[in-house]
């Protein structure tokens, strides 16, 4: 992007390194307020704040945690939370396979540690990296270390303030999950074939949610999305 | 600041899971090549699972939760992530209001 990067004369160590830094900045500020919004909805189900850190440390995956607090109840539903995380997440395994031609200079071992930093973020700028030169640990670990300090730390606020904050309907705090997937639904469209998974799953979810109740409305509606999906593509429009 | 077991564990497997989708692209890159519907279909996958999270919310609730969802899709059509969030709550603050 940079001038200097442009020169035939590729960066040192420490250029890349900074390179990365510059590169993951926007959106460390951008996951700091996502954070205080997932720790705040922790505290409302009756989550510790403990349990809402070690969740975005262990977890670290902001889509598959807010979706398992919105299904968060007592006793915990172990096995709805683990298939939804996995169904969630399953995109990691296309990101990774399509990263791992790209990246340059990994032992198996530092492959293994970075890519438990793999988040559609970093995936997002190591792809946009790798058009133009290959991705380096250099440029990886400075680059996905930042994103965790930046989503822990933001937990842990938003849960000690999400203590203060009672009852979280008084303000229309429950209906921030509803908006905040709204919104990261509306960055997966990828034109008509995402409005069918979108009518199909809503459809399949809320019936299914009245005739059987939770947690089976996930499970169906995510198979009527993927199956709508299925059916509806075309050779033609392969956007992505 | 207290960790319950039971919750412990369900957040240990959430995490067992998650990385074992980051590191499963080491060992299929190069043998996973998906093109078509099961590549539509692979990549429909965030999406059917988070609007089949929702939709008990935003369709089986009531009038002003749906009217808010609406709403708030039209939002994230033309603003940020956060922004849309804000958009929301005020929406459904304001229709509940007035139901």
């Amino acid at each position: 992007m940079t001038q200097d990067e442009a020169a035939a004369v590729g960066p040192n160590e420490t250029d890349r390194a900074r390179d990365g830094l510059r590169d993951i900045l926007p959106i460390l500020i951008a996951a700091a307020p996502i954070g205080l919004l997932f720790g705040a909805l922790c505290r409302a189900k009756g989550l510790s704040i403990l349990e809402a850190g070690l969740m975005s440390l262990l977890v670290f995956a902001g889509g598959a945690q807010f979706a398992a607090v919105e299904l968060w109840t007592y006793p915990v539903p172990v096995l709805t939370l683990v298939f939804s995380t996995l169904l969630i997440n399953a995109r990691h395994v296309l990101m990774g396979a399509s990263l791992m031609p790209k990246m340059r200079g990994f032992s198996l071992l530092q492959r293994l540690g970075a890519f438990y930093f793999l988040t559609d973020e970093a995936w997002a700028l190591a792809e946009r990296r790798a058009m133009r030169r290959p991705i380096t640990p250099a440029y990886w670990f400075p680059l996905a270390t930042m994103l965790p300090i930046s989503w822990i730390g933001s937990t842990f606020l938003g849960a000690w303030l999400g203590s203060f904050l009672g009852d979280p309907q008084r303000l229309g705090a429950d209906f921030a999950f509803t908006a905040l997937f709204i919104g990261l639904i509306a960055g997966f469209w990828n034109g008509r074939v995402t409005g069918f998974t979108i009518a199909a799953s809503g459809a399949a979810s809320a019936l299914t949610y009245g005739l059987a109740g939770p947690p089976w409305h996930v499970a169906a509606g995510a198979f009527a999305g993927i199956a709508a999906a299925y059916l509806a593509a075309r050779p033609g429009d392969e956007t992505a | 600041m207290t960790v319950d077991p039971t919750t412990l564990a369900a957040i240990l497997a959430m995490a067992v899971v998650t990385y074992l989708t980051r590191i499963a692209g080491i060992f299929v890159a190069g043998r996973l090549a998906l093109e078509g519907r099961a590549k539509a279909a692979f990549e429909a996958i965030p999406p059917a699972v988070l609007v089949a999270v929702i939709a008990p919310t935003a369709l089986a609730t009531g009038w002003p939760e749906t009217l808010a969802a609406l709403v708030t899709a039209v939002a994230a059509t033309r603003l940020p992530l956060l922004a849309t969030v804000a958009v929301g709550v005020v929406a459904v603050v304001a229709l509940r209001g007035i139901s």
